[in-house]
């Protein structure tokens, strides 16, 4: 049984409750049982207590799209070492994407995870299930099961569903459950196997492009089909300007239609490829690290993906940790995996937007809390809150500690960062799962 | 065949002092991004010791004797590859040569794996050529071998911007405000992409010349980025080829036709084809040039290709005098 926990003097800040003041927080029996003025707590005969001076303690964050990569690809990373960097990276709640092997498209691979995170992991899994079997793109997964399993949604993630006709049988399936489909946007005929933006910096270093309008053709389809079939719609890791502008028609004529977004493509830009601004005798890079899909955009996309975060447009920041083997990054740029591992720097890299001016504190812990929980629902309970009597999922962190990104510290066995060396400040210190304290900082 | 007087050559190898390692700053050759003028100058005036010595009845000089220099090719090559070879063997350098389709690379061994093997083994300059854009990057962070690119994907081809420069000065004695042309296949080009650093670098005006399929939708963002202020676009073929002091073709490959870049080779052909008639609104004294291998009646016509204006072998020639330079200024720059 977990100790009874009194959180004492931080700067309590829920955002889904309005609350942003210094106070004490009580955590019974993995609960939240209490939110008062400091030194007025009742009296527990086990109390520990823990010192938040100068801490912000805030709901424990959530992240609606990682890859755990268990069952399959093992040597990538496990749900053991993917939750203990979630839990580093202040998150207690994370969605499992389902493009492992065997795939998450079965009652019995869903119970496989769960059984594993429940052994193993050390904050809360939540599955993602395919739309359909093997992600094919051919046939329907068996949704109500699935459903009935505990999945949040149904994505193909990378693989997404090219056929109209399916993706609207998917829409008209799903949508009697209420749970929404996960949407990798991308028209992969139009993409043709590209490696990065298709812009100047493809055009420099003679790689392949992905074109925008490759993400913004399937947004478009896909809420034209969800505005046809009534279904939940979510459009995973937003990263074009188009796209934010698509996606803010859709919820202005009041569509079920929600949108997340990276840290990553909310601070880097396709520069980073080539290893940054160009500079007079800079060596050329081509960074692996720095190839993900949707690829990393401009600063034009930016500023719109930060505006669309202010106006309500996008609901959630959601990290797309993608771990991958140094084997499946050192090698040529064409060869080399999609992905970020992003659960260990998430926090501080949106931070740095807090500290540039672009977003504040409030919005950036609403898009990790409470909104991410409004898009699982409450199935789960109620998460994303401070509320008494949920559970008690808490982050704290200093907003003022500097730190430097040093890949070889991450819990994930992915290294695969393109912020290694990165001066940022701000760190979780403590977070808190259920009531355990399952990460806390030197 | 154009021909030109043979160079005064008053330097050779066997005299030549160590290149000025106050102009010379390279230990790898991998784009002529990072070139300045006073390097491209030296290259070349390095190449006429090395031009010299081609003359000769035993084209040998004992410059590099000791060095190892190993080619290591993961795309088929015929000139480049025996350019580079003959360079070497002229200057006395050991000489191996991998062809990675032949070697562990089809039981699985990776680019880097391959490189730090062939360092293992002695090499001091690895000249390599590869599929993918960027390998040669990958592989000066991995080994300390020189590395010279002999062609990475779609992204640069350094010896042969130099050589095309080189053939061009030999020519026309300049390079500065020369209107170069480049006709053809510019996205998948990486001799396009060197030859666009290396012109500009020498104050020509580039024109690239192609149907908009084939041309990088960012282009014309790179060249603003870049502040290439000497290179433009131009679709039409009549208005790139207007007083020209050089015509460089490019090699269309026939898949691009099959992967639907181009409607038919019967419309690019016509479009595109540099013809008798279409050369004549060009510089009377232009140059026809083209890094080869040609695809005669397609890009370019055979009259064109074998006619007086045409430099397209001497290209192949003086290929072997620029690697020379650059194995000599690369090895002198490593023993440094």
């Amino acid at each position: 049984m977990a100790a009874t926990l009194l959180i004492s003097g931080g700067r309590i800040l829920d955002p889904g409750q309005g609350i942003d003041k210094v106070a004490d927080l009580l955590i019974a029996k993995g609960k939240i049982t209490w939110i008062g003025d400091k030194g007025t707590a009742p009296n527990h005969s086990d109390l520990k207590t823990i010192d938040a001076t100068g801490l912000v303690v805030c709901p424990g964050f959530i992240d609606l799209h990682c890859h755990l990569r268990e069952p399959g690809f093992e040597d990538k990373e496990t749900i053991s070492t993917g939750t203990k960097a979630a839990a580093k990276g202040g998150f207690t709640t994370v969605c499992c994407m389902p493009n492992t092997n065997p795939p998450i498209d079965s009652q019995a691979s869903i119970d496989y995870v769960k059984k594993v995170a429940e052994a193993e992991g050390i904050v809360q899994v939540l599955p993602i299930g395919c739309i359909t079997k093997a992600r094919q793109g051919k046939e329907l997964t068996e949704m109500n099961e699935l459903a009935e399993a505990g999945v949040i949604g149904f994505s193909d993630d990378g693989n997404p569903v090219a056929s109209s006709r399916i993706m609207s049988l998917a829409m008209d399936y799903s949508q009697s459950l209420g749970l929404p489909i996960i949407d990798h946007c991308e028209d992969k005929e139009l993409s043709d196997g590209g490696f990065m933006n298709d812009g100047w910096v493809s055009a420099r270093l003679g790689l392949k492009g992905m074109p925008k309008a490759a993400e913004e053709i399937v947004v478009a389809r896909d809420i034209s089909l969800a505005q046809m079939t009534g279904a939940r719609l979510h459009i995973a890791h937003v990263s074009t300007e188009g796209s934010v502008e698509l996606v803010r028609r859709a919820k202005e004529k009041g569509m079920a239609v929600t949108a997340e977004v990276t840290p990553h493509h909310l601070t880097l830009t396709e520069e980073r490829v080539m290893g940054g601004q160009l500079k007079k005798n800079k060596q050329l890079t081509y960074d692996t690290n720095a190839k993900v899909n949707p690829p990393l955009r401009t600063k034009e996309d930016i500023t719109a993906l930060i505006q669309g975060l202010k106006d309500g447009t996008i609901d959630a920041i959601a990290t797309d940790h993608a771990p991958h083997t140094l084997v499946d990054k050192m090698c040529e740029f064409g060869l080399a995996a999609f992905g970020i591992s992003g659960l260990e720097t998430a926090f501080a890299c949106l931070m740095s937007l807090v500290q540039d001016g672009r977003l504040d504190l409030k919005t950036i812990i609403s898009k990790l809390t409470f909104e991410p929980a409004r898009i699982i629902g409450t199935r789960f309970g109620e998460l994303g809150s401070l509320k008494p009597g949920c559970r008690a999922d808490v982050t704290i962190f200093d907003p003022n500690k500097e730190w430097v990104v040093d890949k070889s510290d991450f819990a994930s066995k992915g290294k695969n960062t393109p912020f290694h060396g990165c001066h940022f400040k701000g760190k979780v210190r403590i977070t808190i799962a259920a009531g355990q304290v399952v990460y806390k900082s030197e | 065949m154009r021909t030109i007087e043979s160079s005064s050559g008053t330097a050779t190898p066997d005299t030549l002092p160590p290149p000025s390692m106050a102009v010379w700053q390279h230990s790898h050759v991998l784009d002529l991004d990072d070139f300045t003028r006073e390097e491209i100058e030296l290259v070349f005036e390095i190449a006429d010791a090395m031009a010299e010595v081609l003359t000769r009845e035993v084209k040998k000089v004992p410059t590099l004797r000791g060095k190892t220099v190993v080619t290591l090719f993961y795309e088929p090559s015929t000139r480049t590859r025996a350019s580079f070879e003959l360079a070497a063997k002229n200057l006395s350098a050991d000489t191996v040569s991998i062809d990675a389709s032949k070697s562990s690379v089809v039981k699985g061994e990776s680019l880097i794996d391959s490189l730090r093997t062939i360092q293992a083994l002695g090499a001091d300059i690895i000249v390599m050529r590869h599929s993918q854009s960027g390998a040669p990057y990958l592989a000066i962070q991995e080994v300390n071998s020189s590395i010279i690119n002999a062609g990475d994907g779609w992204h640069a081809h350094p010896s042969q911007a130099l050589l095309d420069l080189y053939t061009i000065r030999r020519h026309l004695g300049k390079t500065a405000n020369l209107k170069i042309a480049i006709i053809g296949d510019i996205m998948h080009s990486r001799v396009a992409r060197s030859n666009i650093w290396g012109m500009t670098t020498m104050g020509a005006k580039v024109v690239l010349c192609s149907p908009s399929t084939l041309l990088p939708r960012g282009l014309n963002s790179f060249i603003e980025n870049c502040r290439l202020a000497n290179v433009s676009i131009e679709n039409n073929i009549e208005r790139a080829l207007e007083n020209a002091d050089v015509v460089m073709l490019l090699r269309l490959q026939m898949e691009r036709q099959q992967s639907g870049l181009l409607p038919s080779l019967r419309e690019y052909i016509q479009r595109y084809q540099v013809t008798t008639e279409r050369l004549s609104l060009a510089k009377s004294n232009v140059l026809v040039m083209h890094p080869g291998p040609i695809n005669e009646g397609i890009e370019i016509s055979p009259e064109v290709a074998h006619g007086t204006q045409s430099v397209i072998e001497e290209q192949v020639s003086n290929g072997v005098a620029i690697r020379m330079a650059l194995l000599y200024l690369i090895a002198g720059g490593k023993n440094k």
